[in-house]
């Protein structure tokens, strides 16, 4: 009896073999692609908008670059510093893990600290978001990244409380490699805000 | 979970990660300095520089950090990052193709006021 199995348990021991992660990896590669694509509309918006500055401030007079490449360098921190969390995840040891997701919601609180501050001093010198269109593209594809970030800082806590209570298990393991895709994908979209943005807007 | 076999998350080391830190931290610091020092001298050099290097930098990390390749889920991976990649293209060059033009063939508004 047990020799005929029914042909759905050969289909779920493939699945198996791919190991449990596997599919919800390609889903949610799948939705940080979609998240790109909302990046890809803010970014062509700014991009449309970055010289109708209305009589405001253009960028070159509002953009501190010295502060923008802090940030970035605190993003490029928070990036390997979540690497290193992967490989202890790999390795099974869960003080490294635990260390280094901490090490990295630090430099990524860091990152959005020094972004809110940005935005309070550029806000006090009037270059609101309502001050012209540039600056309302600037604030929406900005603040958008910043928000994800935020996101992400709460993910991270999530993850330690998770990991703290099970350990690293099959799912939480699972957790963490999406937690670092996002966390990735957020770096590569910097790297289209400071190039784009930031350092174009004050060669312009 | 992930010995040998195909799984979610390709083996990682911590040396790949390191090369790509390090030619990330180039890869910014570089764009950096052209801009803040000026020292290409044009305007135009200047921006081309940063906008190739940025490209390099978001192949970095997509090959380095999100471990991107022509194997993962079976190809999947590469071609939906393929397939995005394209629509952020049309998405973004399309709009401000459309807008310049559409700006340009306005009336000057600047009179008016």
């Amino acid at each position: 009896m047990s020799s005929q199995a029914p042909s759905f348990y050969l289909i779920d021991e493939e699945e198996h073999h791919h190991g449990p992660g596997a599919s919800t990896a390609l889903g949610f590669w799948i939705y940080l692609m979609s998240d790109a694509l909302i990046f890809a509309t803010l970014f062509a918006t700014y991009g449309v908008l970055s010289t109708s500055y209305a009589g405001g401030p253009a960028p070159h007079q509002i953009f501190e670059l010295p502060l923008v490449a802090i940030n970035t360098g605190m993003l490029l921190l928070s990036s390997i510093t979540f690497g290193m969390a992967a490989i202890e995840t790999e390795a099974g040891r869960l003080r490294a893990t635990q260390g280094w997701l901490a090490v990295t919601a630090l430099f990524g609180a860091a990152f959005v600290g020094i972004e809110l501050y940005e935005f309070a001093t550029l806000i006090a010198e009037g270059a609101t978001p309502q001050r012209s269109a540039f600056l309302s593209g600037f604030f929406a594809l900005v603040g958008t990244h910043g928000l994800h970030v935020l996101c992400g800082l709460v993910w991270i806590g999530v993850t330690l409380v998770q990991i703290g209570q099970r350990g690293l298990t099959l799912d939480n393991r699972r957790r963490i490699m999406c937690l670092g895709m996002f966390w990735h994908l957020l770096d590569v979209v910097w790297i289209g805000v400071f190039t784009f943005v930031y350092l174009l807007g004050v060669l312009r | 979970m992930s010995d040998g076999h195909s799984g979610a998350a390709p083996h990682a080391s911590r040396k790949g990660y390191l090369i790509g830190f390090a030619l990330s931290v180039v890869l910014t610091a570089v764009p950096f300095w052209l801009v803040m020092t000026g020292v290409l001298g044009s305007v135009q050099g200047t921006a081309a520089a940063i906008v190739a290097l940025a490209f390099v930098q978001i192949m970095v990390h997509t090959l380095f950090f999100l471990h991107v390749n022509a194997k993962s889920e079976g190809g999947w991976v590469l071609l939906t990052l393929i397939f995005t990649a394209v629509i952020v293209a049309i998405v973004v060059s399309g709009s401000l193709w459309i807008m310049y033009h559409l700006n340009s063939n306005m009336m000057p508004m600047t009179d008016m006021q």
